[in-house]
This record gives structure tokens, C-alpha cells and sequence, in this order.
């Protein structure tokens, strides 16, 4: 496919060319990535609508088709958001409280550059891509302290605040759970830690690291500000928190880097955790005929282990009440960083020795 | 070096959960409340003044509107004043009528309070939950009284009128399709008393539901254990009544220390907290609402078993019955006499409370012996529990005082008034 296009566009200089096929592939990712969000949204409102024994959007609709009732319903919200009016609350620094939905969706964005989708589906392969990784999902926070100072709001500003105080106690676990992740595939390109699951259900990292699997996820939970840790736009105490000066295209930005980010964590868990774009099923099934590329690896199997992971975070927010912003330090500080500590010794002890299945002879991914 | 001064944080009248319009002042030491200041009477509507420019009969559609989820009760303390004035009691089957309907109120209030409590800690599966089965006990209102909530179904001498033999249906429409309706229909084929019955007979299982969602959980638990603690003593010095003041351990119940109406004659148990913390009142409400439908239960089958009138005959207090009223001379004039001037209560004064779901709701009343009321005063129990919030609120964070409102459970009708 690729091919296709470079073969199409070889009259280009090479620089140019270069530069074009990278776009194109920027597009091919954020093009489903954008949709997806928006879809999101849609699936949120309905799953959690049937949690709670009601039906959720069914109304907006396309060409009137009652069929599909609801499915429209992403679109017109996005619109209603474009058509509106952005507000500047006086005394706000106004390039801060522009500058800050574009800081917060922006490295939700380019975290996607790394992720592996199969296994020659990545747009930069590069060899620290987990430190990518963790690097840019630390800075969307920084578009959540900004909204909330530079709103002059009360509300917004607690907001930030905790948002501020939570992110410092989850990233210390969150990144402990990566150096367990490391130190298992012996490697910090996320298409090679992926490789290096190589196997079945069980050699998946999910088991070894079980302990670092939870406390990523549920840390990943806190990260992107998600029930039962939505403290810093906390509904009922501070209203909406960080965004609650913010006003249509404003707020639809905080929105998409919030549901952009929890797309992310969920891939993140599938690559690291549960090998990514592989199958779980034995390679023998691939010789079944017609549906036999389907049992194979491929993108299919990575959709839909993140899938899975997005449904967690619905099921979440429909089960769970909120946490206080104090007891989430605790949880972090002194549930989870012991834990993870404690957990990386033994996953080191595991390596050294060569435990099979998942450490022996090939050697930690080397 | 620039002064480090607290932050005041205006919490309301404009705000999530401010439960209606609870206006707080708040000052914090970063998210450590200091003080917490509620302002109050956002929505005052004078229904104390109102009451004693009209005729006795004519306010209780007034007391619906004070505490507007728990209707019936209102309008019971304020019945039962004129009751008292007057010296009448009204038919055993009414009073059987209005504790059962107490009841109602109580379930229903309580699943509000739980929806809303759930929601303010942010557990908002609870409230839809809890909405699902206040849509059957609305039903029922609206079945006996026509209206889903201001029901001014209780009168002076008894209830406006009996139950009803048949159960409302739900109607296929381009919504509802046939299946549907029939499957919403299931358990309203009889009478009202079998739909009642019925529930009470599901409810239980309802409230278990509920409860795997909180009681367990730990997030819930952390959120309300050890939150806005007040002693026995405290309670009672506070004036605190219902479970507000069962929570702290105290065992105070009108239903039992001071029985109105066939309170004496039912069997129900008065649950009763331990630490005083908006956990012990959670559980305390909960297990409320499951004593409720066993108090729910024994009405239905008294009231089966007994039919009889619900008013008292006496014309010259409740109306006669419409086709007498178009056939006889006597009864015109009664009827026209009641609905323009209403009647004329002998003079004296009375206190008239009753075990509202909140706390003790109590109507005081002077009479001139005019046909309307020198003075009416309302006692509602959301009152004497908002003026604590100071005191429970000190030293605990922003997140939890609006846990403590939740578990204050306050309307601003009956606060404001």
C-alpha cells in the first residue's frame, strides 16, 4: 500500500517525499483516532446508559433512519461545540487559557507516534519509545495545571491542584510499573516488547507482571483523570474543575484529550501487557480455512484487547464512587509504589534465572 | 513576605450539590475547611404567612410544597394539628391509609436521599437505581390522589377518598410497543393494594441491590466512614431528630415513643447507629427503608381484611359526596359553606408532630377560633441540621462536606419555608 503511494509520488525531490509519506501516515493514524474518540463518547453514554437501566442517546440520526438512532449523535455534539461561543473570563491570562486544551491534546496525540499497531504498523520505530511514552503522557497534565490557573476561578484552580498532586503520586508507580515492563522484554521499543511475548495467553506479560499489570491500569485510570479518580473535575464538589471556565471548542479539546488518552492507556496495556497485536490462539488455527487469517495475529487482535480495556474504564465510572484527592495519594504512595517495588525485585530475580516460560533461553528479549 | 491568608470559597447557591439552594460560605486552609457558613433562605416563600390567611382546610396543599420529597408527611403533622383543635379522629381504615402512606413517603424519601447521597460521592448508577422503583411508589400517589407529588391527599377527618379498586395501566403508544406495555402492566393487574403488596414484597431485594453497590465497597467506606462524626450528646443539644439522630446511637423515634395514629398496633424495629459518622446513617436509612416495607406489608393486609369508611361523616368539616351535593339542599349549602369559608376551629393552641423521614416534622397551630389560623409554625427538622454543618464540617476537606450535606439529607423547601 505504502509502496503504492511512494511509487505514485516518486516525481517529488526525496525531502519532499519523505515529508509527504510521513503525513499521510500521521493522517492514517488520526484519522481513526479522532473518530474513535468521538465514537467514544457515543459508546460511554450508551453502555453506561444500559448499566443504568436506560437507553442512552437514541435520537440524533442520519437521513432519518430510525435504525440508526444515536449513532449521529457524536457529530451533532461536536458541531453544537464548534457553533458556540468561547468565553474568556475576565481577569484570565488569555494565552495561557488558550494555550492550555492545545497542551492538554496535543501530546495525547503524539504519544500515538510510537505505538505499535502490528508488527510493521508503527509510524516511528524508535528504540526509546517507552520513554516516549512516559514523557508525553506526563505533560498532558501540564494543560490541566495551566486551564486551572489561568482561569481565575477558585473551582478551576483546586482543580489543578489536585490534578498537580495526584499526577506526582501516580507517575512514580506508573513508571515503576514500566521499569517492570523493561526489565521483562529487555528492551524499550514497544514493538519489541511486544516480540518478545511471543507465544500464547500465558507467555503474555500480564502474568509474570500481574501486580505491575493492575497498578499501570489503574494508575493509567488516575492519569487520564478518569472515575473513581475524577477528583480534579470532581461533578459534584468542584463543579467541573479545571475546565468549568472553559466554553465550547475549549471544552471539546479538554474532551478529546481526556477520551484520546484513555484510547492510549488501553492500547499501552494491550502492547505491554497482553502482546499487543498477537493471538491468543494456537498457530496451528491459522491453516482453518477462510476465517483462518482472522484466528491469526494481526491489528484486529490489538483493537480488540484495547476495546476491552475502554469498556473497563466505563465499567468503572458506572460502579465506583469518587475517591478523596487525599486518599488517592495514599492509595498511590503507599499501596501502590511499595508494591511495584517489591515486584521489580522479583521480575529481576525471574530474569536472572530464566524462568520458563517466559524468561528462558531466548533470553529476555534479548 | 506576603501574608498567608485562607481561601473563601463560595459554595453555591449555584452548584451541583447544593441540594436546591444551599448557599455556603466556606473558608479554607487549602482544601481544609475552617469554617463552614450556610446561608439560608433562597427559597423562602412565606408558607407560614400564607397558611393564616386562609382557611384551615385550604393550606394543605401548602405543607406538600415545604419538604418536597416526603409530601405526605407534611401534610400529615399539619392535618393532625386541626385534628387536635377540633377533637375529631378520623376512621381506623384512613389511619391505616395514611401509615401506609407514611411509609410510602419514607421509601420514597429515602431512595432520593440514596440516589442523591450516592450521586454528591459521585456513584451515579445508585441514583438511576433508586429512581426505577420512586417511579412505582410515585404511581402509587398518583393513583390515590391523581398527582405524582403535591398530593393533598390527607384531610382533616381522614383521606380524600379511598383506595382505588383498580391499578393505572400503562398504554401501548408509537413509544411503547404492545410487549412493553404488557411487561409494565405485569404486576398492575389487581388493585392498588396488590401493587403495593407486590412492592414491598420486591423492595427488599431492590435495597440488596443497592447495597452491593455501597456497603462493601471500600471507596464508599473511606468517603463516609469517620465523616462528619456527632456524639449522642451533641445530637441532642443540637436538636437533631430522625436518623440524623438514630445515627449517633440515640434511639428516638416518634413512631414508638409517642404513637400517632395505628403506629402502637404495627410491628417495625427502630434501627439505631453506632458512631454517629455518615456511614452509621447510611445504614441506619437503609435498613429504614427495609423496616418500612415490612410496615407497608401489615397495612395492605389490615386494610384487605377491614373495608369501611376513610372520612368522618361529620358535614360540617369534610365535604358530602358529589351526587348528594346535587340532589339535597342541605348538602349544597354544607358543600358551599366548606369550600368558601371552611370552618371555624375553637380557639387553643397545639403541637402536632410526626416521625417525618428527615426527623421530627411538627405543625404548631394557634387558634382565635376563626376559621383561619392566628399562627402556624413549622418545625422541620432540615433546619436544626443545616445549623450544624459548622460543626461537622470543621476539619474535614472540600470533598466531604458535600458528603455531610448528602447525609444531612436537606430540602430547602422545608428549611426556607
Amino acid at each position: 500500500m505504502m509502496e503504492m503511494i511512494e511509487s505514485q509520488l516518486s516525481f517529488l525531490p526525496a525531502p519532499l517525499l519523505a515529508v509527504t509519506l510521513i503525513m499521510l501516515k500521521i493522517v492514517v493514524i488520526l484519522v481513526p483516532i479522532m473518530g474513535g474518540v468521538a465514537y467514544l463518547t457515543l459508546l460511554e453514554r450508551k453502555v453506561i446508559g444500559y448499566m443504568q437501566v436506560r437507553l442512552g442517546p437514541n435520537r440524533v440520526t442520519f437521513f432519518g433512519i430510525p435504525q440508526l438512532g444515536g449513532l449521529g449523535q457524536p457529530i451533532a455534539d461536536a458541531f453544537k461545540l464548534l457553533m458556540k461561543e468561547m468565553i474568556i473570563p475576565a481577569g484570565a491570562n488569555k494565552v495561557l487559557f488558550l494555550m492550555a486544551p492545545i497542551v492538554a491534546l496535543a501530546p495525547a496525540l503524539a504519544a500515538w507516534a510510537v505505538m505499535p499497531f502490528g508488527s510493521e504498523l508503527v509510524l516511528a520505530d524508535i528504540n526509546a519509545g517507552l520513554l516516549y511514552i512516559l514523557a508525553l503522557t506526563s505533560l498532558g497534565v501540564y494543560g490541566i495545571i495551566i486551564a486551572g490557573w489561568a482561569s481565575n476561578s477558585k473551582y478551576a484552580f483546586l482543580g489543578a491542584m489536585r490534578s498537580a498532586a495526584q499526577i506526582v503520586s501516580y507517575e512514580i508507580a506508573m513508571g515503576f510499573a514500566l521499569v517492570g515492563v523493561l526489565v521483562a522484554a529487555g528492551s524499550l521499543n514497544l514493538g519489541e516488547i511486544v516480540e518478545s511475548q511471543r507465544g500464547n495467553l500465558l507467555t503474555w506479560f500480564w502474568l509474570p507482571l500481574f501486580p505491575l499489570f493492575l497498578i499501570y491500569f489503574i494508575s493509567g485510570v488516575a492519569e487520564t483523570n478518569r472515575a473513581p479518580f475524577d477528583v480534579s473535575e470532581g461533578e459534584s464538589e468542584i463543579v467541573a474543575g479545571f475546565h468549568v471556565e472553559y466554553a465550547g471548542m475549549g471544552f471539546a479539546l479538554f474532551f478529546l484529550a481526556e477520551y484520546a488518552n484513555m484510547m492510549l492507556i488501553a492500547a499501552l496495556t494491550t502492547v505491554m501487557f497482553f502482546g499487543g497485536w498477537m493471538s491468543p490462539l494456537p498457530a496451528a488455527w491459522t491453516d482453518i480455512p477462510v476465517i483462518g487469517t482472522l484466528l491469526g495475529d494481526g491489528l484486529h487482535w490489538f483493537v480488540f484487547k484495547a476495546f476491552f480495556f475502554l469498556f473497563c474504564f466505563l465499567w468503572f465510572r458506572a460502579t465506583f464512587p469518587r475517591y478523596r484527592y487525599d486518599q488517592i495519594m495514599r492509595l498511590g504512595w503507599k499501596v501502590f509504589l511499595p508494591i511495584t517495588i517489591v515486584w521489580i525485585v522479583v521480575v529481576s530475580s525471574l530474569v536472572v534465572l530464566e524462568v520458563p516460560p517466559w524468561f528462558s533461553s531466548h533470553g529476555a528479549g534479548a | 513576605m506576603p501574608e498567608i491568608r485562607n481561601m473563601t470559597l463560595n459554595f453555591g447557591p449555584q452548584h451541583p450539590a447544593a441540594h436546591g439552594v444551599l448557599r455556603l460560605v466556606l473558608e479554607m486552609d487549602g482544601e481544609v475547611i475552617e469554617r463552614a457558613d450556610p446561608h439560608i433562605g433562597l427559597l423562602h416563600r412565606g408558607t407560614e404567612k400564607l397558611a393564616e390567611n386562609k382557611p384551615f382546610n385550604q393550606s394543605i396543599g401548602y405543607m406538600d410544597r415545604l419538604d418536597y420529597v416526603s409530601m405526605m408527611c407534611n401534610e400529615h403533622a399539619y392535618v393532625m394539628a386541626i385534628e387536635r383543635l377540633l377533637g375529631i379522629t378520623p376512621p381506623v381504615r384512613a389511619q391505616y391509609i395514611r401509615v401506609m402512606f407514611d411509609e410510602i413517603t419514607r421509601v420514597l424519601n429515602h431512595l432520593m436521599w440514596l440516589g442523591a447521597h450516592g450521586l454528591d460521592i459521585g456513584a451515579m448508577t445508585v441514583f438511576l437505581y433508586c429512581f426505577r422503583e420512586r417511579e412505582d411508589l410515585m404511581d402509587c400517589y398518583e393513583a390515590v390522589s391523581g398527582t405524582r407529588m403535591h398530593a393533598t391527599y390527607y384531610r382533616p377527618g381522614g383521606v380524600y377518598r379511598d383506595l382505588p379498586e383498580r391499578m393505572p395501566q400503562y398504554q401501548a403508544s408509537r413509544w411503547r410497543s404492545e410487549k412493553d406495555v404488557k411487561e409494565l402492566n405485569r404486576n398492575r393487574q389487581g388493585s392498588m393494594l396488590d401493587f403495593i403488596e407486590d412492592f414491598a414484597d420486591r423492595f427488599p431485594a431492590c435495597v440488596d441491590e443497592y447495597e452491593t453497590l455501597l456497603t462493601d465497597n471500600r471507596i464508599w467506606k473511606q468517603r463516609t466512614v469517620d465523616i462528619g462524626i456527632v456524639t449522642p450528646e451533641r445530637a441532642l443539644a443540637l436538636g437533631f431528630t430522625g436518623p440524623m439522630l438514630r445515627g449517633s446511637g440515640v434511639e428516638w423515634d416518634l413512631r414508638k415513643k409517642q404513637p400517632y395514629e395505628v403506629y402502637g398496633d404495627l410491628e417495625f424495629d427502630i434501627p439505631v447507629g453506632l458512631n454517629g459518622d455518615c456511614y452509621s446513617r447510611y445504614l441506619v436509612r437503609v435498613e429504614e427503608m427495609r423496616q418500612s416495607a415490612r410496615l407497608i406489608k401489615q397495612c395492605v393486609q389490615w386494610l384487605r381484611q377491614n373495608p369501611g369508611p376513610v372520612i368522618i361523616d361529620d358535614h360540617k368539616l369534610t365535604p358530602p359526596r358529589r351526587g348528594e351535593m346535587k340532589g339535597d339542599m342541605e348538602s349544597l349549602i354544607h358543600h358551599f359553606k366548606l369550600f368558601t369559608e371552611g370552618y371555624c376551629v375553637p380557639p387553643g393552641e397545639v403541637y402536632a408532630a410526626v416521625e417525618h423521614p428527615k426527623g421530627e416534622f411538627g405543625i404548631y397551630l394557634v387558634s382565635d377560633g376563626a376559621n383561619k389560623p392566628y399562627r402556624v409554625k413549622a418545625r422541620a427538622p432540615g433546619f436544626a441540621h443545616l445549623s450544624a454543618m459548622n460543626e461537622m464540617a470543621q476539619g474535614h476537606m472540600l470533598a466531604d462536606v458535600v458528603a455531610i450535606i448528602g447525609t444531612m439529607d436537606i430540602v430547602f423547601g422545608e428549611i426556607d419555608r
